[in-house]
C-alpha cells in the first residue's frame, strides 16, 4: 500500500502544550480577524476551561495548512440524528449523555471476539493528535484537530481472519438515552462499514477526543470513527459493536437513499449529490464572501489513498 | 376611531412591523448584536430563516380569506397586500442571500443550480412569479386590470404549492418540518375547493328553485284560465 507516513525523531515532534498553545494563539488572532470582518461576536477558540484533557502527542505528519475550526464550531454544528436532526440539537440534548459505563462487542470473522470495556479498547494505544479536513455530503466542512490513535493498531489485536473484507460498525441504540431515536428518521441502529483495506489505512482514524479534551457528546463519544477522504456520515459515532464480515455491510444511509449515499461515499467534487453539486464546500467560520472553497478529491487526501481504489468506477461506486 | 381608521392607524402599522420583525432579528443575530446569534453557520440559518419566513407569510396571505369568512371580519381583507408584500420581500432576501453570501457570486453555479437542481427550480419558478403579483398589487393596478386582476392572482395558489414543494425537497431526511407546511397549505387549498363546491350547489339550487316558482305560477295561471272558462 503505497501511503506517504513521514517518519519523524521524537526530537522534531514539538511538546504538545507548546504546540497547542501556539495553534491557540494563531487561532486566537484569526477569530478575533474574522469577528472584525464579520462584526461577530467573539467565542474562544479553544475548549472550555472545565473540559477534561486528554494526554496525547500531536503529530504534525497528519496535519493541513488551513486553520482548524473553533472549538464552539465543532461542538455546535452536529449531524448526529440520535440526539435530534437539527445541527444544534446534538449540543442540547446530548449533555446529559452518559459514556461510563461502554462496552464494545467485536463479532465475527475475528480470533479474538468478545465484550470489551472502553478501557480495554483504549489500553496501549498511545493518542495523538491530527488535525484532517472534514467534508459533509451536504457541502460544507470544517478543519478538526481529533485526538485518537489509528483504527488499523485496534483491529489487529482481534486478528481478523482472511474471509474478514469488510469492518461494520454500529452505534448504541437506546431511546432512553438517545432521544432521537424515537423518531424513525432513519432505520435504527445507525451502521456503517469500511472495506478492511481502508479499515486498515494509517489515515483512518479511532477518535476519543478533540482540542486536546475528551470527545464531547455531540460529537459522537466516547468513540466515534474518522475517515478523513470520506464525507462525513461514514464517520459513525458512539460505537458499540464492531463486527468483521465477508460480505458488504448494509449501512444506514445507503439503506435510507441508495440513490443519494453509497457505500464508499469518497469526498468527489466530479459526481455530484443528486440534489446537489459536489464541486465546491463551503468552510464553517470562514469569513464570510470567503467561505466557498473547490473540493478536493478525496478531501484532498488523494496521494494517500486513491491507490485502493485503482481500476473502481467511482461514478458507479459512489 | 371608525374601522377604516383602526386599520389604517392601529392594525396595518402593527403587522408592519410584525413584518419587519424577523428581519431585524436575522441582523441582530448576523452582528452578534444583543447577544444575538445565528450559530455556527450564519449564512445557512440566514438563507433558512428568510426562505421559511417567506413561506410563513404566503401561508398567512392565504388564511385571510377562511378566517375572514369563519370569524365574520370581512375587513380583515385589508391586511393581505401587505402579508403578501412581505412574502415577496422574504422571498427575495432569501435568494439575494443564496447567491450574494451562499455561492459568494458564482454566477455559473447559479446558472446551473436553476436548470439541473429542481428544488432550486422551482423555487426560483416561485420567485419569478411572485414579482407579476407584487408589480399588480396597487390600486391603480387592481383598478385596471378589473376582473382579470383576480384571474392573475390566483396564481398565489401555483406559488404556494411550488414554495412548500421546494422546502420540502431540499431537505435531506427529516421531512416533519415541510410536511407541516404541505399540511396546512392543503387545508388552506381545500377550503376554497369546499366553498367553491357548495357556492356552486347553491347557485344549482336556486337555479333549480326558480324554475319551479316560474312553473308553479304558470300552473296557478291555467288553472284560474280554467276556472274563468
Amino acid at each position: 500500500m503505497p501511503t506517504r507516513v513521514p517518519r519523524i525523531a521524537p526530537s522534531e515532534i514539538t511538546p504538545p502544550e507548546v504546540y497547542f498553545s501556539r495553534r491557540t494563539l494563531i487561532g486566537g488572532a484569526l477569530a478575533a480577524g474574522v469577528s472584525a470582518l464579520a462584526g461577530r461576536a467573539e467565542a474562544a477558540a479553544g475548549p472550555p476551561a472545565d473540559a477534561a484533557r486528554l494526554t496525547y502527542t500531536a503529530n504534525p505528519g497528519y496535519s493541513v495548512s488551513e486553520p482548524p475550526n473553533k472549538y464552539e464550531e465543532i461542538t455546535t454544528y452536529n449531524n448526529f440524528y440520535e440526539f435530534g436532526t437539527y445541527k444544534e440539537d446534538p449540543s442540547r440534548n446530548a449533555r446529559a449523555f452518559r459514556t461510563r459505563p461502554w462496552s464494545v462487542r467485536v463479532d465475527g470473522e475475528a480470533e479474538v471476539r468478545g465484550d470489551f470495556t472502553l478501557e480495554d479498547i483504549l489500553k496501549g494505544q498511545p493518542l495523538e493528535e491530527r488535525i484532517y479536513r472534514f467534508r459533509c455530503v451536504e457541502a460544507w466542512s470544517l478543519v478538526v484537530p481529533w485526538v485518537g490513535f489509528p483504527l488499523a493498531s485496534l483491529l489487529a489485536r482481534f486478528k481478523p481472519t482472511s474471509r474478514a473484507k469488510y469492518v461494520e460498525f454500529t452505534t448504541l441504540y437506546d431511546p432512553n438515552r438517545m432521544p432521537g431515536q424515537r423518531v424513525p428518521v432513519l432505520e435504527w441502529p445507525y451502521v456503517e462499514g469500511l472495506r478492511i483495506d481502508e479499515a486498515m489505512h494509517p489515515l483512518t482514524l479511532m477518535v476519543v477526543g478533540l482540542y486536546g479534551v475528551v470527545l464531547p457528546n455531540q460529537d459522537g463519544a466516547p468513540l466515534r470513527l474518522i475517515v478523513p477522504w470520506k464525507y462525513g456520515f461514514k464517520g459513525i459515532k458512539s460505537i458499540v459493536k464492531i463486527r468483521f464480515t465477508e460480505s458488504q455491510p448494509r449501512t444506514t444511509w445507503a439503506l435510507a437513499t441508495p440513490n443519494e449515499y453509497g457505500f464508499y461515499a469518497n469526498v468527489n467534487p466530479a459526481v455530484d449529490h443528486p440534489r446537489w453539486s459536489q464541486a465546491t464546500e463551503r468552510r464553517i467560520g470562514a469569513p464570510f464572501f470567503a467561505q466557498r472553497r473547490p473540493t478536493l478529491p478525496f478531501n484532498g487526501y488523494a496521494d494517500q489513498v486513491a491507490p485502493l481504489y485503482q481500476g473502481m468506477d467511482l461514478r458507479r461506486y459512489f | 376611531m371608525n374601522v377604516t381608521e383602526r386599520y389604517r392607524y392601529v392594525y396595518k402599522p402593527l403587522v408592519f412591523v410584525a413584518g419587519l420583525a424577523p428581519l431585524v432579528w436575522l441582523t441582530c443575530g448576523a452582528f452578534g448584536w444583543f447577544g444575538a446569534s445565528l450559530g455556527a453557520d450564519p449564512v445557512k440559518e440566514l438563507e433558512h430563516e428568510c426562505g421559511k419566513t417567506a413561506l410563513n407569510f404566503l401561508l398567512l396571505t392565504l388564511a385571510v380569506t377562511p378566517v375572514r369568512n369563519i370569524l365574520g371580519l370581512p375587513q380583515l381583507l385589508r391586511l393581505r397586500r401587505m402579508l403578501g408584500l412581505f412574502a415577496f420581500f422574504y422571498a427575495l432576501i432569501h435568494f439575494t442571500i443564496y447567491v450574494v453570501l451562499d455561492l459568494e457570486l458564482n454566477w455559473s453555479t447559479l446558472g446551473a443550480d436553476i436548470a439541473k437542481r429542481p428544488y432550486i427550480t422551482i423555487g426560483f419558478t416561485a420567485l419569478l412569479l411572485l414579482v407579476p403579483l407584487a408589480a399588480t398589487s396597487t390600486n391603480g393596478m387592481m383598478r385596471r386590470l378589473g376582473r382579470r386582476w383576480t384571474s392573475l392572482h390566483r396564481l398565489v395558489y401555483v406559488i404556494a404549492i411550488l414554495g412548500v414543494w421546494h422546502f420540502y425537497w431540499q431537505v435531506k431526511r427529516d421531512v416533519r418540518e415541510p410536511l407541516l407546511y404541505a399540511g396546512i397549505l392543503a387545508l388552506l387549498l381545500l377550503y376554497r375547493v369546499v366553498r367553491a363546491q357548495a357556492a356552486r350547489s347553491a347557485a344549482r339550487a336556486a337555479a333549480s328553485a326558480r324554475a319551479q316558482l316560474t312553473s308553479t305560477s304558470r300552473v296557478g295561471l291555467s288553472l284560474r284560465q280554467s276556472q274563468s272558462d
